[in-house]
């Protein structure tokens, strides 16, 4: 179970790291991931589809990434942090046997509505699959 | 630039809304336990109905990031639950594919969330055709950026539906730089990112040849006695054609320097400094530097060269400082 606390808005500060996450990427999390997700376009489940299309093997979905980003955020932040977006650019694939690692960086508070920003990147071994930003309204 | 005549139609469809995309089901507790335990997401807010009754919820209520799947087709291709209209709001990829585009990929996915949603709820989403870009030639290939927006609402019985949040989603669509290679597998399986490989021409072919041999082969002018780097097919001082090469001692200084820290490139190290290195002979070549901390590079400082072999194919002259060098010898 994830710690119960959640940070609080004046424990922040811009430059604050996040924890780094590292995620081993397989074919479970891959297939399992777009299913949950309800994406059942072939080349996330059927790696011979995935094949056809040039990649060697099936490939992460964006809304996996986007989970992944929000599991990585709210493992921080804590249960009470409320998201107001998520916002990422896509990069090189997530594929299976390979590990994403997720980094992350308060850069940026609002005192008047509570938000922290962060902004993160997650890595594999070919380069940077994710990177993007986050607001979070968190407790004072 | 002037715009192709088949894209006029197209850009006056910026700003159409297409209409409602219905979910198939409720958001329910089922599939946020599910999505849950494969995401590997443990916050009781999704799962711990006692948690969540504590919250200012009262009540369980989805993960944000969860947003657009309750309204996704599913296991039926463009299959989507009764009463969702029959436009497809990627229409306008299609129009562009038909011009010769066939390529795409996603860029960005940016989600706003106006508030979390409760178990019961019925999502939709409208879909705007926000933006298509001038034609742009990228590393992928050349293509349209093309923006849509997605606003995801909750029916609400009394009237008024009401806004939960939004989905900017930016796709490339495009004609493919190159045709696909297919990149080579390593024993785990994922692709192996392989250094770049430089162009070789006649021209240049003995400054390669010569980094295999491990020697810094630099072009000579035998009618002006010149030397000149990048190799050429003429001599940029009196335009002779009469050209060998001389070996330099591979020592210089640093001339100038950048370090690279975006994009990040793999296999390239990160940050990667890059010098302008003039030789003792007095010609000027850019390499990587290596060795050396990127707070340590300094003007003038002594350099010297070391050749390194990529992927057991290709021998390229990196610089290092000097002492780095030396040390590298014993
Ligand atoms: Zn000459």
């Amino acid at each position: 179970m994830t710690s119960m606390k959640t940070i609080n808005f004046n424990d922040t500060n811009p430059g604050d790291k996040l924890p780094e996450l590292e995620i081993p990427v397989t074919v479970a999390l891959i297939t399992g991931g777009a299913i949950a997700t309800r994406d059942y376009f072939p080349g996330h489940h059927d790696k011979d589809a995935a094949q056809e299309l040039g990649s060697p093997h099936v490939f992460m979905n964006i809304l996996t990434t986007n989970a992944l980003v929000q599991r990585f955020v709210e493992k921080w932040a804590g249960p009470q942090a409320r998201f107001k977006d998520l916002k990422i650019k896509l990069g090189v694939p997530n594929y299976p046997g390979d590990t994403m690692k997720l980094m992350g960086e308060v850069t940026d508070k609002d005192e008047v509505s509570q938000t922290v920003t962060v902004a993160l990147a997650g890595k594999n071994s070919m380069g940077t699959h994710v990177s993007g930003t986050v607001s979070l309204t968190l407790p004072v | 630039m002037a715009d192709y005549e088949w894209l006029k139609p197209i850009r006056e469809m910026v700003g159409r809304e297409y209409g409602r995309i219905i979910a198939w089901d409720e958001v329910n507790p089922a599939m946020v336990r599910q999505w849950c335990e494969v995401m590997g997401v443990e916050n009781p807010l999704y799962t711990d109905a006692e948690y969540a009754h504590q919250s200012e919820f009262g009540e369980l209520v989805a993960p944000p990031s969860m947003l657009q799947s309750w309204c996704e087709a599913g296991f039926y291709r463009d299959s989507y639950a009764p009463g969702s209209t029959e436009d497809n709001p990627y229409t306008v990829l299609k129009l562009i594919e038909a011009e010769g585009y066939p390529s795409v990929v996603a860029v960005n996915s940016e989600l706003t969330f106006e508030r979390y949603v409760k178990m019961g709820e019925k999502l939709y989403y409208t879909t705007r055709f926000d933006a298509i870009s001038e034609e742009k030639v990228t590393a992928l290939g050349t293509g349209f950026f093309v923006t849509l927006i997605m606003s995801y609402f909750s029916i609400n019985d009394s009237g008024e539906d009401d806004k939960v949040g939004e989905l900017l989603f930016r796709v490339f669509k495009f004609k493919p730089a190159n045709p696909v290679a297919r990149p080579e597998k390593t024993e785990s399986g994922l692709p192996k990112i392989k250094r770049p490989k430089p162009g070789i021409s006649d021209d240049t072919r003995f400054f390669w040849e010569g980094c295999e041999q491990g020697e810094l082969r630099i072009q000579h002018c035998k009618a002006c006695d010149k030397l000149q780097h990048p190799p050429a097919p003429v001599c940029m001082y009196c335009h002779s054609f009469e050209l060998d090469y001389q070996l330099a001692s591979g020592k210089g200084q640093l001339y100038s320097f950048v370090v690279m820290h975006y994009p990040e490139v793999p296999p390239f190290d990160h940050p990667n400094p890059i010098g302008l290195i003039e030789l003792e002979e007095g010609v000027r070549l850019s390499a990587q530097l290596i060795d050396v901390d990127k707070d340590q590079l300094q003007i003038g400082m002594a350099l010297e060269v070391r050749f390194e072999t990529f992927d057991d194919e290709m021998t390229l002259p990196l610089f290092a400082p000097v002492s780095a060098a030396a040390e590298s010898l014993t």
